[in-house]
């Protein structure tokens, strides 16, 4: 049951049926992996291997950095061959930090503890079990799932809903589809640990209404449970997004500035319960994930359960590789999925898609003026100006921006969707955000420089009185002024 | 592979520019197409006349602004010169064409940046510039003819080029018109209106009136089209419509004498053609949809204002145009209420329970 679906939002054409119907495939071992020591929200991990060292399937190859960041371990067994800077999987081309392992084929594993019951075990030793296995969101943010965990404990309210992502709602994405028709018992035994850790009241499960079979199988795998509910929300984009479905859902609003804990709610995707039930019954860390590999120009387009690390040159091979020249490659949904600048890149634990797309399927002619229609207006699903926030991010007049909502952005790319003029709107808001972030940064080095100065002064004033002090009472006259402009010049 | 940075979507709904205009001037056929057979063959030699100047004036200013003339195919000037022709006298002469469509394009629409930049609707600000330059012209109305072929090819040149005087059976003025008129000489309205407007007819649109205003029916043919494509929304149309039906009924209860009632006001004029292809304009109404309900309001209630009070007996355009200058200010202070806030704009809190 759904009380209030959200505003705006748009329906693009699905291409689902391109992989849905085939079962998940699990690939043969690539030759070699390149495992991001930067695939999460936070922090760069820090590895824990060197070059020349052998490495088995689940052993730790990088701790989690410092403040938020997560650990991150070696997909299967082989030689780390270097720990080097690779193309990372950012629309820039820019390089980050990777362990390079050349895979030995035998795909040889730590042992694994014995794990008890965990229903019968501590929650903070259980959150912490989750964090030492390097799970993050698997729906794309790949926030540390632990820290929600923790953060949801510690919430003073409590959390009355688990909300378990089903939404899935990109068009061509049916990786989370396939996972609740092929895994639901795994999916629903992860959420009710996430539950138990978290001591939620009931769980829903929110799931959009163009996954029938889905919706079947989680049902049933969810029937035992009085207090796991299977919601079925409209198909519409942004559904996956956690605030639209929380309204969806629960008919209320994350306050603006505010969490999804503030309203009663901690959200969860059904790939990151999934990993949660592998990690806490199996011991297992989060060192693959199912993706989909599809878009006009892939041959065979399927979901795939590939290890995290694998080149998605790989996988695209592995489907039978590309039918005609892809005009871009594009990790993650067409909606809001980021171009990749080759298919070098590795594959994160956030990525669930990987779609080449031909040029018909893009569609993206050149931009011509704004005719002030409000289609964007009308999409958006945070009900913002977008047409206005892009003329005032334009002119570099980020406040004007900020006024007709930039920071409410959740850039999910229904107004440029929709734009007769086809004006790259979430092109100007990420540039808006990007520059007012790099001002924010720069003004806050700016002031500790301008804070280690004042101080540096102010203690040299000091040493120099000092001084001048001890020499009048030596009663040898200098002044005092040309110590501290000796010192100035350092 | 070269640096790329494309930010996301990867994916269109395939629509354009041209396709919303297209939409619109079909959805402007039917009326159209009933002017022309009403108004015979000078009627489509002065839309022909309109439409072809508009494009040639937008063709000159895209290339005297060093913009590319395939700016031309998006339709916005074809548009714009087909609604200045359905809002002029079926008969004006082809200075009036020409020079009404270089106000629209160059100074209306050019001259503040072209397509998406101009401030007041630029065929609405021909019509206005015209009708306050040439009022006699701008208000010489050719009655429906019996039949389509009774002015011939001959004719119809003499009639839009040679300036020939009309004669006087094939003239007469619009309802609203003939009740200003008749007012001001004391007469009382409901006898007036008796006489002069039949609501069947200003439905089906065999009366006097600009080439594309008469038809009430045809028109919301079209604007039902427009609704069903989504170019447009019922917020203005509606609210203005309401605004004067609500008005006019009013002042008719008070003094029936005095004042039309709503049907009248509702289906004379340009009023159902300005509400859903004038006022409802993409670059000059609001954007948001309780913007739109004020812009249509406001122009409802301005056109029954001058109607009534004012020195015109249509005032369309002219409400127009005033709320086209308010639509920066309601744009302002009419925005969407914002996710997760309040409609002052903090953020929203729940009740503990």
């Amino acid at each position: 049951m759904w009380f209030s679906a959200f505003r705006g939002g748009v329906h693009p054409d699905g291409f689902k049926e391109l992989s849905s119907q085939l079962p998940i495939k699990t690939l043969p071992l690539p030759k070699e992996l390149r495992v991001s020591l930067r695939q999460h929200a936070g922090s760069e991990a820090i590895p824990v291997v060197k070059a020349g060292e052998r490495v088995l399937k689940g052993q730790l190859i990088g701790r989690p950095g410092e403040g938020l960041s997560a650990a991150v371990h070696a997909p299967t067994s082989g030689i780390v061959t270097a720990v080097e800077e690779v193309l990372a999987a950012h629309p820039s081309g820019i390089h980050s930090k990777a362990v390079v392992i050349e895979v030995d084929g035998k795909d040889e594993a730590i042992p694994t503890v014995a794990t008890l019951d965990p229903f019968t075990m501590d929650r903070a030793e259980l959150a912490q079990r989750v964090s030492e296995a390097g799970i993050v969101g698997m729906g794309g943010a790949a926030f540390p799932a632990a820290v929600k965990l923790s953060a949801a404990t510690r919430s003073k309210d409590g959390i009355e809903t688990l909300m378990i992502n089903g939404g899935e709602c990109e068009p061509y994405l049916t990786a989370d589809d396939r996972l609740m028709r092929e895994r639901a018992d795994q999916i629903i035994l992860g959420a009710r640990l996430i539950q138990y850790i978290i001591n939620a009241g009931r769980i829903a499960i929110a799931i959009e209404d163009n996954k029938g079979e889905a919706i079947e199988a989680m049902r049933a795998a969810a029937k035992p449970y009085s207090d796991i509910e299977v919601v079925v929300v409209p198909t519409r984009y942004p559904m996956g997004s956690a605030k639209q479905m929380i309204q969806a859902v629960t008919g209320k609003e994350v306050p603006a500035g505010g969490r999804s804990s503030d309203v009663g709610v901690l959200m969860h995707n059904v790939a990151t319960a999934y990993a949660i039930a592998q990690c806490l019954t199996r011991g297992e860390p989060l060192i693959s994930r199912i993706v989909t590999i599809s878009g006009g120009a892939v041959k065979r387009p399927q979901n795939v359960e590939a290890l995290i690390g694998t080149p998605i040159s790989h996988l695209v091979e592995q489907c039978g590789g590309t039918s005609d020249t892809p005009d871009r490659i594009i990790l993650g949904g067409p909606m809001m999925g980021v171009i990749m600048p080759s298919t070098d890149v590795p594959l994160n634990k956030g990525s669930a898609g990987v779609l080449a797309l031909n040029k018909r399927e893009v569609a993206a002619p050149a931009a011509s003026p704004c005719i002030r229609c409000a289609r964007c207006v009308d999409a958006c699903p945070m009900g913002l100006v977008p047409l206005e926030m892009a003329n005032h991010a334009r002119a570099q007049d980020f406040d004007g921006a900020n006024d007709y909502g930039l920071k409410d952005c959740i850039l999910c790319g229904s107004c440029a969707y929709v734009c007769p003029s086809h004006i790259p709107l979430v092109h100007y808001f990420q540039y808006a955000k990007g520059e007012q972030s790099a001002q924010k940064a720069t003004a806050k080095r700016s002031d500790y420089t301008r804070e280690l100065s004042d101080a540096k002064r102010e203690r040299k004033e000091k040493e120099a009185a000092a001084k001048a002090a001890a020499k009048a009472a030596k009663r040898k006259p200098k002044p005092a002024k040309k110590a501290v402009a000796e010192e100035e010049d350092e | 592979m070269a640096l790329l940075t494309i930010s996301s979507p990867h994916a269109h709904d395939h629509s354009s520019v041209s396709r919303v205009m297209l939409h619109v001037c079909l959805a402007l056929v039917p009326a159209t197409a009933l002017g022309f057979y009403l108004f015979g063959l000078p009627a489509i030699l002065m839309f022909l006349l309109t439409v072809g100047s508009a494009i040639l004036w937008e063709s000159v200013c895209l290339k005297l602004m060093g913009r590319s003339q395939s700016r031309l195919w998006d339709g916005s000037a074809m548009l714009t010169g087909w609604l200045l022709a359905l809002s002029l006298p079926p008969w004006a002469p082809w200075w009036l064409a020409l020079g009404g469509t270089f106000v629209a394009i160059v100074i209306g629409k050019q001259l503040y940046g072209g397509l998406g930049q101009n401030i007041f609707n630029p065929a609405m600000l021909a019509r206005v510039a015209l009708l306050i330059s040439f009022p006699l012209q701008m208000t010489t109305w050719a009655l429906p003819l019996d039949s389509f072929t009774d002015v011939g090819i001959g004719q119809s040149f003499s009639i839009i080029f040679g300036g020939a005087p009309l004669a006087d059976g094939m003239t007469g003025a619009t309802a609203l018109g003939h009740l200003k008129t008749e007012l001001s000489t004391g007469a009382d309205a409901q006898q007036v209106l008796a006489e002069s407007f039949s609501a069947s007819r200003a439905i089906l649109g065999t009366t006097g009136g600009s080439l594309g205003e008469t038809s009430a029916l045809l028109l919301l043919l079209g604007g039902a089209w427009l609704l069903i494509m989504r170019i447009i929304s019922w917020h203005i149309p509606v609210s203005m419509m309401a605004s004067v039906v609500i008005m006019a009924a009013i002042f008719h209860w008070i003094d029936p004498s005095r004042y039309g009632g709503g049907i009248f006001h509702l289906l004379s004029g340009g009023m159902v053609l300005g509400a859903f292809f004038i006022a409802t304009d993409l670059v000059t109404s609001p954007s948001s949809k309780s913007g739109q309900l004020v812009f249509g309001a406001g122009c409802g209630i301005v056109d029954f204002i001058i109607r009534t009070w004012g020195g015109f007996p249509e005032g369309m355009g002219f409400a127009v145009l005033f709320m086209n200058a308010l639509t920066p200010l309601i744009d302002l202070y009419f925005k969407p209420r914002v996710y997760g806030r309040r409609i002052d704009g903090t953020p929203k809190r729940y009740a503990k329970e």
